[in-house]
């Protein structure tokens, strides 16, 4: 009994995985982290699976590996839902959109490319996508803040600046983060020993 | 035999796509031309540039965007298939070997604080990436090559109505996107008659 149970449910998650990924798949204009906003509206906020710094390691951690941002991303969180199985359903919802759509246009991306009223609805579209990644940038910078540890406000500005002004790679801001990390552990434990 | 042949090419000139590629995005775009048009000489420069035009307006991660289109155009649906999985697979196998490790050592209190370093940058990664799709949806233009009188009034209204609508209504993300753009689009055409 309890273990059909735990199927039932396992089998509502992988659905929720599917259907939420090939949504959220289908309007990700414009790079990787804006899956990741979607990902956390969606899988943070609307149905509480996992808490929004388990979303910032799960984008920390498929920023740093090889592939696609959304894939990688996509096979942490289903992983951590649903073990392997999740992991590869949740990819498959994530990769069938973009499949799909080049699959169709591929023959017609003449007429798709010079189309006006496409070409318009792109445009504009970023305007909404802006929108939403704000809307996470607000919310995820407001818990910094509450964290109240000025390292990690100055080290939230200086590499927006850097990445976004001065056009450092993302990689290289993570790696110069984990340092820092490294570093204010074993910090940490010194100065609870000298205590 | 010779459409097999073919299909294993393109099956292994995507594993070393999806496995060299590190950052995702426009860091796999020289990769799959290294791959595509130089080594194996399946697209011409030209469809290669299409590729990437197209990609740029199709929802999706590049990789898999540009996958699909070589897969499509040299070898049908198996192709499709072939080379989505062949830039798949490095992905999945790496970050499922990452995953358990982070969900095994995550809250070993020295790994939270190390993590917690990490978090701030994220943010801040997140925070760029939006600013250069809003600059995008206000100027259409990258921020270099900004000009201040093509500001774009329609697409600033849509911004702020769509933060609107998210912040105080907690209207749905996917439902701002494409309501943005049926907004705007119909606005354009209206403007322009």
């Amino acid at each position: 009994m309890e273990n059909m149970k735990t199927e039932q449910k396992k089998s509502t998650i992988l659905k929720q995985l599917f259907i939420s990924n090939f949504l959220l798949s289908s309007c990700t204009f414009g790079g990787g982290f804006v899956i990741v906003s979607l990902m956390k509206k969606k899988f943070c906020e609307e149905l509480q699976w996992i808490s929004e710094d388990e979303m910032l390691d799960i984008t920390a951690i498929a920023q740093s590996s090889p592939g696609p941002i959304p894939v990688n991303a996509s096979v942490i969180l289903g992983y951590r839902m649903a073990g392997v199985t999740g992991a590869f359903i949740a990819v498959l919802g994530t990769i069938l959109p973009p499949m799909i759509i080049i699959s169709i246009i591929s023959y017609y991306y003449v007429y798709f490319k010079e189309n006006r009223v496409i070409q318009i609805a792109l445009q504009v579209m970023r305007a909404g996508v802006a929108a939403v990644i704000l809307d996470v940038v607000i919310n995820l910078a407001e818990k910094v803040w509450k964290t109240k540890r000025k390292l990690y406000l100055v080290m939230m500005i200086t590499a927006f600046i850097a990445v976004w002004i001065f056009d450092i790679s993302a990689m290289l801001v993570i790696l110069v983060c984990l340092a820092i990390g490294v570093i204010d552990l074993l910090l940490d434990k010194k100065g609870r020993q000298e205590h | 035999m010779e459409k097999w042949i073919l299909l294993l090419k393109l099956f292994f000139s995507f594993i070393q796509v999806g496995l060299f590629s590190v950052g995702g995005g426009y860091a796999a775009i020289p990769l799959i031309q290294y791959q595509i048009v130089e080594v194996h000489g399946l697209l011409t420069m030209e469809e290669f540039s299409d590729l990437i035009t197209i990609a740029e307006m199709t929802p999706g991660p590049i990789s898999i965007n540009s996958a699909t289109f070589v897969g499509m155009r040299l070898a049908g649906i198996p192709g499709v298939l072939l080379c989505s999985i062949g830039c798949v697979i490095p992905a999945f196998i790496i970050c499922l070997i990452l995953a358990r490790i982070y969900y095994k050592y995550r809250n070993v209190s020295g790994v939270q604080t190390v993590l917690a370093a990490l978090r701030p940058a994220v943010v801040a990664l997140i925070a760029s990436a939006g600013m250069s799709i809003l600059l995008l949806a206000l100027f259409k233009a990258e921020k270099e090559d900004i000009v201040f009188a093509d500001f774009r009034y329609i697409e600033a209204i849509l911004f702020a109505g769509g933060l609107f609508l998210i912040r105080k209504y907690k209207v749905n993300a996917v439902i701002v996107i494409f309501g943005t753009g049926i907004v705007g689009t119909i606005f354009y055409l209206l403007l322009s008659i």
